[in-house]
């Protein structure tokens, strides 16, 4: 079954995350991406997926299929309407955590994708943007 | 609730993660390994993880602290069967499982843990069988 190219996955809960992470393989093995970039990918969505639920309060995921001069790629954007991050650079780094985790998320979710892109607005949520090339 | 099944293998404990991991199973799991390890006195653990295709940040630091856990209660624990995608994958993301042992498969896994520990009851241990 061809995936639609356009869908929005609710991220509520913990089973969530994980069905944020199934469909975003069944997309990205849809495109033909390699095994390695997706196990990244899907790597990447279940890190986003759970700063979404456990920082954000909860969000969506948008799935589209993007194409680029004949290349086409995943591009996965994490929406929040949590209480958003007043130091980006900060929150990039590695080790910097405000919950129970190793502070990877963020930075290493951005080094395991082909594009990355965050914006946040404090007191109003957090947009986290991601494409994987096939 | 489903459970990660452990098997007692003599002084080995053995934990096969066959399903892809919900935060709370991983958390289960924890739960479930350290009561074993005190009611058994098992010495080794053994980790298998050929069949997830997926470890994120949550569920290495799990099991980095299982082993560090299970190490202050006297067993050893050997990481085995890391898929190809997942260790290029943890190494990107940062995580190096420092302080764990691993093994490409079970086989290996036990053969370290005999190095580690030394012979392990429920395996033939000639060595012992003095008189």
């Amino acid at each position: 079954m061809t995936p639609p190219g356009n869908e929005r996955v609710p991220i509520q809960s913990e089973d969530d995350i994980v069905r944020a992470r199934r469909i975003a393989r069944t997309y990205a093995q849809e495109l033909g991406i390699g095994l390695t970039n997706q196990t990244k990918l899907v790597t990447a969505v279940s890190e986003l997926a759970r700063n979404v639920y456990v920082h954000g309060g909860g969000g969506t995921m948008q799935i589209e299929i993007v194409s680029n001069r004949g290349n086409q790629g995943i591009r996965l954007t994490f929406e929040d309407h949590g209480p958003g991050i007043p130091d980006i650079n900060l929150a990039m780094q590695d080790g910097y955590t405000t919950g129970n985790g190793l502070g990877l998320g963020l930075g290493g979710a951005k080094r395991l994708v082909h594009e990355f892109e965050i914006e946040s607005w404090v007191g109003r949520g957090t947009r986290v943007t991601i494409v994987m090339w096939a | 609730m489903d459970r990660i099944p452990i098997l007692r293998m003599g002084d080995l404990l053995l934990v096969t993660i066959q399903f892809e991991l919900h935060d709370r199973l991983v958390m289960a799991m924890q739960d479930d390994l350290m009561r074993l390890i005190a009611e058994t006195g098992a010495r080794g653990v053994l980790i298998d993880i050929s069949a997830l295709d997926l470890v994120d940040s949550f569920t290495a630091r799990v099991i980095a602290n299982t082993a560090e856990m299970a190490r202050m209660m006297d067993a050893e624990t050997v990481l085995v069967g890391m898929q190809p995608a997942v260790a290029i994958t943890l190494v990107e993301l940062g995580l190096s499982f420092h302080g764990v042992y691993t093994a490409l498969n079970a086989e290996k896994g036990v053969q370290l843990l005999k190095k580690i520990r030394g012979p392990l009851t429920g395996e033939s241990s000639d060595d012992t069988a003095g008189e």
